[in-house]
């Protein structure tokens, strides 16, 4: 049997594949990009925050990041792949999932779940939904073109401006509201979720874990949310 | 013509038969082992750790059993422990006091040379499960603790918290399971033996029927091993699991292999009482309670007030008062007989009187319920569980259950029947544990005839054996499947009014009141006059729903139940042949003033192995005397 | 008490089945689930109909044969309590109880409420043992073990195999199962030569038995009668990265 002992060794490679072909590797692609783009979106709502500090914080702090294009683009790379990764892999595991108990229960409690874990799919796909027109409104500036003709008093692009003028559009701000919460509840689950799945939780840290977890989502709920709302109470002009 | 029993003992001094043996043995050569086919009847301890065994060793082994895995026998639900001479306590324990305290503890109707290679093997035992990864309980300087169980005055036993026969049922079922996957072992789970197939006198394979389809198949070997457990639920009410059967070694039994000392039954002081008709299986509660438990019944007859309604003095202390010395913690059957006897004077609590109680109170008061939380809390949930009242307030009710048989089809000192070629481990035998098994004993037996003894000695068949193997459409194969069939169609076509639990529960009640835990010769003989008449009635009016070619659970049953109705006839007879007390058979004619049992070993000293010679025949007795050449006989004493 | 059951009865593997209704009538507190199962079987018969078809043993919580969906929980209502340990008396006159079979791919219905665990036998044999044969182990006490050690990996080791973790959970995960396997050997000295090796092989067998993913909800911690921890799935994830590592570098 000297051969199978062998055999599990692999070049470096052949290791990367036969962690992506198995359940438990799948799970730490989940878990390293929904943690990359966990840590994005907390460094992206510091930067959105900016926002209440004054036009001229937030429109410098925007030049700022596109000035440096190698660094723009490695990041953008770096988010655009644990995106895609991150939503293959969901995908592929929902289909094992589902695969694995073909005949339904005609009656089932999923004991200890949460709304948050239940719904991973949904708050996923929705949070795929809302970034790509997120994209499309304030990266891509297609959804309304005249974005890109703003300019502040120091001629940069005007990111303050494009803010309340597209937060002003109540339809835009309930979505956008709609979406950052349902990203908190997915974070709500996953951000203890990822530690477990890469295998760095114990009963003893657990209550930590998911307690760090839960308020972590709502800060992020808060910090997210209170900019729509303070465009559309006026708070911020 | 009676069968002449050859126990081929060594010759040599007690303590060095066994390595002469191994010394003397004949071997297979190596490249010539994967010739040899063995078919392994049962994966409990014993059969799991044989049909692993003889893997490594490069048989080629086919294993069966009927739960779906092998890590389901009934031996997964053993608590105490193992019994091992480790002497690791340096508490004065050795290989030879094992021995003794077994041959005592059998009430000297055992063989001395079997006994004695148990305790010698039984320190690589250990040895081996640990290698498994078994994880034993530990001390914290990290070496293996030990505790004192039944009543040994030393500590000799290795446990695993209270689940001792799983974790070592598991790892002989890995060691199974790594043999499967490396192909020597082929596995039938779900499936049930059914008959065992005779070429010229020795054994050459079996009939069995796989659970699932319903297919009747022959598997042909060059060996048959029978590790296929106790009978203890002849009884229908025990502490064995539901599917313990006595369908194998009856078959072989059937077949001309003799059944040795059927009468000896052990039954366990301390299990849950009968809560109703319902009750399907007794639970065990460990023997430990009876450490801070005092056992008591009220004085009065006819005392219905709540336990801790009825002072002090209107309480009857019984085994304290009968038994100063040992009061409480008097042996397994001395405990038992005495709740019997209280109950049938109708001082029994609970329901249908016959519950005694085990009360935790002065234990309580004395250390505190934390302490004694921590000792028994999991029976004390356990218990909760099941009766639904809390320990720790009310007094435990218990009443004595059938546990364990001690005997078994008849083997020699290598574990081979009677018949050529039929090998039996385990509780199947009549194993080494005389008319009594010692608590923690039965887990060291079975891995020893398992993992040491069988894998060695079979060696020597093999080695001499000159036909080999038939194929398995061979006429004698073809014979004995017709006749499970039709057996199979014949149960089905009865179509009675009666359900097979209902005869099995019938049985056992005659059983457990006329051939339980007190015998005397008339209960015997009314017992032996309606055995018969339940098993006709059985075999008119039994319904046994549902076809052959399926799974089929009351077919499953119907076909043990009456093979139970059969073999509780032989276990009468041999009650009732052996007119004396020892061990696990009290026969009331024979005790002492005291109660205690009295043997007659002038008379008695001999194993009974019973020849089949027909259904309601009486079978045929050869007697193999029992010589005791290291020990000398004693009366025990427990005032 | 009496009760109303709806019950799955199906054939065989290759018919498909379907809820049956049975009133069980006169069912005592003291009887445990499977004896009031019994008592509805004992009617059934005396009628020429065929039992309710359902695994068990040992009906003391340790065989782990057992193995009923209970009104959508695994074992039924009571924490670690395997279903031969529920007594009746947790129900009320007048309930109305649903009892299906696992559901799980992997666990295909044999008949009635029987299902088919052979894959997790597979998975042990693809590694969840020590690789030492009969013969030859150095004394018990040769390798000194700390209690914690010992305890924890009895612990995972007290695994019954009933499948009620895969029962439980919403992608019929097998992973608490495997990784009680894992975890009781990788925390015992015996067990860590072979550590990598064991990891990596038991993992792919229980992909390759169709089981789902983890989705870290803890549903089988919930429903598995012997208190087996999500730990020992953290632990599981930790050495299979591990050794997929070394496997990669070396
Ligand atoms: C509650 C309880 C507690 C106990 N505690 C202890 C203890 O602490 N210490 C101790 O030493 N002993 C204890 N014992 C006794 C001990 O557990 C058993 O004697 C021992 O485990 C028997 O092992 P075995 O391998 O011979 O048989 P079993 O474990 O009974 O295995 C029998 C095997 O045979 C198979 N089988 C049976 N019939 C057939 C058939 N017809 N066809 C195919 N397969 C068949 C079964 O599937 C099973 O695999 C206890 C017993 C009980 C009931
Ligand atoms: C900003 C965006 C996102 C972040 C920060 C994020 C973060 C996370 C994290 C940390 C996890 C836990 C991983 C683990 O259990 O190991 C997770 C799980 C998951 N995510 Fe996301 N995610 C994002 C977007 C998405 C999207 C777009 C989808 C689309 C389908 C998605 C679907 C899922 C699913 C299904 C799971 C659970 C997988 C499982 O355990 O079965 N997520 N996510
Ligand atoms: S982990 Fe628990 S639920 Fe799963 S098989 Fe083991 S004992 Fe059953
Ligand atoms: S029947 Fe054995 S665990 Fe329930």
């Amino acid at each position: 049997m000297a051969a199978t002992a062998r055999s599990l060794r692999a070049s470096f490679s052949g290791v990367l594949m036969r962690l992506w072909r198995s359940s438990l590797g799948k799970k730490y692609v989940m878990a390293v990009t929904g943690l990359i783009l966990f840590a994005f979106v907390v460094g992206h709502l510091l930067g959105n925050l900016l926002i209440f500090a004054g036009r001229t914080q937030i429109n410098e702090y925007a030049q700022v990041l596109k000035s440096n294009l190698p660094l723009l683009w490695s990041a953008r790379l770096v988010l655009l792949v644990s995106v895609v990764l991150h939503v293959v892999a969901a995908s592929q595991l929902a289909h094992t999932d589902r695969r694995a108990r073909r005949i339904r229960y005609s009656k089932f409690h999923i004991l200890d779940s949460t709304l948050a874990n239940r719904t991973l799919i949904v708050s996923g796909l929705v949070i795929l939904g809302f970034v790509i027109f997120h994209l499309a409104q304030f990266t891509l500036l297609v959804v309304d073109r005249s974005y890109a003709t703003l300019v502040d008093a120091a001629g940069r692009h005007d990111v303050h401006r494009m803010m309340i003028e597209g937060f002003q559009n109540p339809v835009v701000s309930v979505f956008y509201i709609i979406s950052v919460a349902l990203l908190s509840l997915h974070l709500s689950h996953g951000v203890a979720s990822s530690f477990q799945s890469l295998g760095a939780r114990s009963k003893k840290i657990e209550w930590n874990l998911k307690r760090v977890s839960l308020i972590v989502a709502i800060v992020l709920f808060a910090g997210f949310a209170s900019i729509p709302v303070a465009v559309l109470t006026g708070l911020v002009k | 013509m009676s069968i002449k029993l050859n126990s081929k003992i060594p010759a040599g001094p007690l303590d060095d038969k066994w390595t002469r043996y191994r010394q003397e043995m004949k071997l297979v050569n190596p490249a010539n082992k994967r010739k040899f086919d063995v078919i392994v009847v049962g994966t409990g301890l014993a059969g799991a750790s044989a049909a692993a065994t003889f893997g490594e060793l490069g048989y080629n082994v086919k294993a069966f059993c009927f739960q779906d895995s092998p890590r389901r026998a009934h031996s997964i639900a053993a608590q105490g422990g193992i019994n091992a001479a480790k002497n690791y306590r340096n508490d004065g324990d050795s290989v030879y006091r094992l021995f003794y305290d077994t041959i005592k503890g059998g009430d000297f109707r055992s063989r001395e040379a079997n006994v004695y290679r148990l305790a010698e093997v039984s320190v690589h035992i250990i040895d081996q499960c640990v290698a498994q990864g078994v994880p034993f309980a530990r001390e914290y300087g990290g070496l293996l603790d030990n505790r004192s169980f039944g009543g040994a005055q030393v500590s000799r036993t290795f446990y695993a918290r209270g689940q001792t026969g799983q974790q070592l049922l598991l790892g002989a079922y890995q060691a199974l399971e790594r043999q499967i996957h490396l192909g020597s072992v082929k596995m039938y789970p779900r499936t049930e033996m059914l008959d065992i197939v005779l070429i010229d006198g020795q054994a050459k394979g079996i009939i069995a029927r796989d659970l699932v389809t319903g297919k009747i198949e022959a598997h042909s070997a060059n060996a048959v091993v029978l590790a296929t457990g106790g009978y203890g639920n002849v009884f229908f009410l025990s502490t064995n699991a539901k599917g313990c059967n006595v369908t194998a070694t009856y078959r072989a039994f059937k077949k001309g292999a003799l059944f040795a000392n059927p009468c000896y039954t052990q039954i366990h002081p301390t299990c849950i009482p009968v809560s109703g008709d319902h009750q399907s299986k007794l639970t065990l509660m460990s023997e430990s309670l009876r450490n801070d438990g005092r056992v008591w019944v009220p004085k009065k007859l006819g005392d219905n007030r709540h336990p801790g309604q009825i002072p002090d003095d209107a309480r009857d202390y019984y085994l304290e008062r009968k038994y100063p010395s040992y009061g409480n913690l008097a042996p397994r059957d001395i405990a038992s007989r005495a709740a019997k006897q209280v109950c049938d004077e109708g001082r029994g609590v609970g329901p249908g009187g016959r519950g005694v109680y085990l009360d935790f109170s002065d234990a309580i008061n004395r250390f505190g319920k934390h302490k004694i939380e921590e000792r028994y809390g999991n029976l004390f949930e356990m218990y909760e569980r099941i009766t639904g009242e809390n320990a720790y307030e009310q007094p435990m009710r218990i009443y004595p259950a059938v546990h364990y048989t001690m005997g078994g089809l008849w083997v020699d000192y290598e574990l081979m029947s009677n018949i050529p070629g039929l090998f039996v481990i385990g509780e199947a035998n009549f194993s080494d544990h005389g008319a009594n098994r010692l608590g923690a004993s039965a887990l060291m037996q079975g891995l020893a005839d398992g993992y040491f003894v069988l894998p060695q000695t079979i060696a020597g068949y093999f080695a001499g054996q000159k036909n080999g193997r038939y194929p398995n459409d061979h006429p004698e194969f073809r014979k004995a499947e017709e006749e499970a069939r039709s057996r199979i169609n014949k149960l089905l076509s009865i179509k009675g009014k009666r359900t097979v639990a209902d005869f099995h529960r019938e049985l056992g009640k005659l059983m457990w009141d006329d051939v339980g835990m007190a015998r005397t010769e008339a209960s015997l003989k009314q017992a032996l006059k309606r055995i018969p008449e339940i098993r006709h009635e059985f075999w008119e009016n039994v319904n046994v729903p549902g076809s052959a070619s399926e799974l089929n659970t009351a077919l499953e049953y119907a076909g043990r139940v009456a093979d139970f109705l059969e073999f509780a006839q032989l276990l009468a007879y041999d009650a009732l042949e052996r007119e004396e007390s020892c061990g696990g058979h009290f026969r009331e004619e024979y005790q002492t003033e005291d109660g205690e049992a009295l043997r007659n070993d002038e008379k008695f000293s001999y194993v009974a192995a019973w020849e089949f010679k027909g259904v309601d025949q009486f079978p045929e007795l050869t007697k193999e005397p029992l010589v005791y050449e290291e020990v000398r006989m004693t009366q025990r004493s427990y005032k | 008490m009496n009760l109303t059951l709806r019950i799955w009865r199906q054939k065989n593997a290759n018919t498909p089945g379907e809820f049956v209704t049975y009133e069980a009538k006169d069912v005592s507190p003291d009887m445990s689930f499977l004896e009031m199962l019994d008592v509805v079987n004992e009617e059934l018969m005396r009628r020429g109909e065929e039992p309710i078809a359902f695994d068990n043993d040992c009906r003391e919580g340790i065989c782990g044969m057992c193995s009923l969906m209970i009104n959508g929980v695994p074992h039924g209502p009571l924490p670690q309590t395997a279903t031969c340990q529920l007594h009746m008396r947790v129900y009320k006159d007048g309930d109305a109880i649903t009892i299906e079979p696992w559901r799980a791919a992997p666990f295909p219905v044999i008949k009635d409420l029987i299902v088919d665990r052979s894959a997790f036998d597979r998975i042990i044999q693809s590694g969840g043992y020590v690789s030492v044969s009969t013969g030859g182990a150095p004394d018990g006490n040769t390798l000194p073990i700390p209690k914690d050690d010992a305890d924890r990996a009895f612990d995972a080791a007290a695994c019954i195999g009933c499948g009620a973790c895969v029962a439980a959970c919403k992608n019929a995960s097998a992973v608490l199962f495997t990784s009680a396997k894992i975890s009781h050997l990788a925390l015992m000295p015996q067990g860590k030569v072979e550590q990598d090796r064991r990891v990596l092989k038991m993992v792919a067998q229980m992909d390759e038995e169709g089981f789902g993913a983890c989705t870290n909800i803890g549903s089988c911690e919930a429903a598995c009668p012997k208190g087996i921890t999500l730990d020992n799935i953290a632990r599981m994830n930790r050495l299979y990265l591990k050794a997929s590592v070394k496997s990669g570098l070396e």
